[in-house]
């Protein structure tokens, strides 16, 4: 069973939901923290990584006695990332997205590929809960490749926690494809409602389960709830504001460390997905 | 013309509440929202959209079922596992496909079609504080960067027209694509954090990010008062990462009903957040002349 934890709007609770689901497993589980760009579940679970391993996506390189500068590759890229500029091609790294197809299209067999790192993948273990975290090197722009390597990554015969990036694009997207339920963390506020019909319309059309959180409940108006009843959208738990909470969480303290009665309400919605995705 | 961009790392710190203030503050912007895939600043602003315009970007292969032969070279050659076999045929995830025409390119029947993609709309608006370039992303749809570089482009060349002092951004989360497409060339960035242990782990990657492409950053901490401790460090280490730490922000819960009847917090009340964000954007204006 894979469950992703996503949002739409940032900063509503992801990775406090999915870090109080990890916890609330009685059996071995792995998080997948795939919000590469800013990943921050290690510290709520007091992680130091015991492994890292470095992710590479494969970068077309030139050989500049064999490139007869004919423009082949410049005019097969459709991602701008080879030009010919005199007697070689030119290769702009940042701009490819490693199909290959310039490789193969060359006449003159120029073209080779070499790895070039993009971030690294992490692994650590606390208890009965085993942590992967994507982290992508700063001024990369590519989060894809990544997010499939971490989801790649994970361990088999377990259940699966994906810490989803926020937005709708590409990100969030790789992170739920192939999930069997998203949950969609929202706060009861116009911004959070926006975007939460978003997610909920994404995740409709990748043809996903998914259920809704509401954090922070009491402290916006009721329109997400009327949303919600509406469409006919499951809302498995309202954690209302609390002053409590948000100071735990200021400190990398999680959900449940703040308040350990969630527990069982936590395990209770990971039974009723069980059950939804059998 | 002055281009600042806000942006925050870590999600939901407040960029959006202050974009909109700083709307309502600046004399003669132009605003824009390049959190296109999940864009909130219209619904402070309420812009009342004159111009609508379709945004095609990248591609999407289709294979024609009953040209295609079997023989399996697309899914041989997919690196981004979009090419799947139904029945006899193939066919290619339309959310897993990359757009990149390795499969069109190779396919011995030439079985494939490559339109160009719809990938959402760009609108240019009229709002009560100026004039207002946003988007909308297609759901599911990719390029985010793309789109949010044709919304930068477009705004500034209403700026320029329009002779404007300011071009206000509001930016999206994260440090990948659509960050790095916002903030290129910028002449500055102001970094909305919060005092938590997330809030400041974002920050110090985004600064790095800043520092990368050379764009002078700012920073003001939010609901600073939630943990003055981690504000404080927060500051701390945001100066020695070389930005310019501005006017902290107090936790205040009329930020959220000002949201609600659609007002940014400066038009809402005077109240503690309205006088700091105030502040801030004095301070900025006297950094940034």
């Amino acid at each position: 069973m894979i469950i992703a934890t996503a949002s739409g709007k940032g900063g509503t609770g992801k990775t406090t939901v999915s870090v109080a689901l990890a916890q609330a497993f009685e059996t071995p589980v792995c998080l997948i923290d795939c919000d590469v760009e800013e990943p921050n579940s290690a510290f709520f679970l007091k992680l130091k990584p015991e492994s890292r391993q470095e992710v590479t996506v494969p970068v077309p390189q030139i050989d500049a006695e064999a490139c007869t500068a004919c423009g082949a590759c410049s005019t097969f890229c459709v991602f701008n990332a080879i030009a010919v500029a005199g007697k070689t091609a030119l290769v702009f790294p940042e701009l490819c997205h490693s199909c290959g197809g310039c490789v193969r299209v060359c006449p003159e067999n120029a073209i080779s590929e070499a790895p070039v790192p993009i971030g690294e993948i992490s692994c650590g273990k606390t208890g009965s809960i085993t942590a992967l975290e994507g982290r992508l090197q700063i001024g990369n722009a590519m989060a894809p490749p990544l997010i499939r390597a971490c989801k790649k990554a994970a361990p088999a015969g377990m259940p699966v926690l994906i810490d989803a990036p926020p937005g709708t694009s590409c990100p969030m997207i790789t992170a739920v494809t192939g999930t069997d339920f998203v949950i969609l963390v929202t706060e009861p506020t116009p911004f959070g409602l926006n975007d939460l019909i978003l997610a909920v319309e994404t995740v409709r059309k990748l043809g996903l389960k998914y259920g809704v959180i509401i954090n922070r409940s009491d402290s916006g108006d009721d329109r997400v709830v009327h949303y919600c009843e509406e469409e006919e959208i499951k809302i498995l738990l309202q954690i209302p504001e609390s002053r409590k909470i948000a100071e735990a969480y200021s400190r990398g303290d999680g959900l449940l460390t703040a308040e350990p009665d969630l527990t069982d309400r936590f395990r209770e919605i990971i039974r009723e997905i069980e059950l939804e995705t059998k | 013309m002055k281009e600042l961009v806000v942006i925050s790392g870590k999600g939901g710190t407040g960029k959006t509440s202050v974009t909109g203030s700083f709307a309502a503050l600046a004399k003669n912007a132009v605003l824009a929202d390049c959190d296109v895939d999940a864009a909130d600043l219209h619904l402070l602003l309420n812009p009342d959209v004159k111009e609508t315009h379709e945004f095609y970007s990248g591609f999407q292969a289709s294979i024609r079922p009953d040209d295609c032969t079997g023989c399996g070279t697309c899914m041989e050659l997919c690196r981004f596992d979009a090419v799947s076999a139904d029945g006899p045929a193939f066919r290619i995830d339309p959310f897993a496909c990359e757009g990149c025409g390795v499969c069109v390119e190779f396919c011995p029947k030439k079985a494939i079609d490559f339109p160009e993609c719809l990938c959402g709309k760009w609108f240019k608006s009229e709002t009560r504080h100026g004039q207002m370039v946003h988007a909308r992303l297609e759901i599911a749809a990719e390029n985010s960067g793309k789109l949010v570089s044709t919304v930068r482009e477009q705004a500034k060349k209403v700026a320029e027209d329009a002779g404007a002092d300011w071009l206000i951004i509001d930016g999206p989360p994260g440090t990948g694509c659509p960050v790095i497409a916002s903030i290129t060339g910028v002449d500055a960035v102001l970094v909305v954090t919060e005092p938590t242990l997330s809030g400041e782990h974002d920050l110090l990657r985004v600064l790095q990010l800043a520092r990368h492409f050379e764009i002078p950053a700012f920073i003001s901490v939010n609901k600073w008062d939630i943990n003055s401790e981690m504000t404080a460090r927060i500051e701390d280490a945001a100066g020695k990462a070389g930005a310019t730490v501005l006017e902290r922000i107090p936790y205040d819960a009329s930020i959220t009903k000002a949201q609600i009847q659609g007002k940014s917090i400066v038009e809402f009340n005077d109240g503690a957040a309205a006088t700091s964000i105030r502040t801030l954007w004095e301070k900025l204006c006297q950094k940034m002349k």
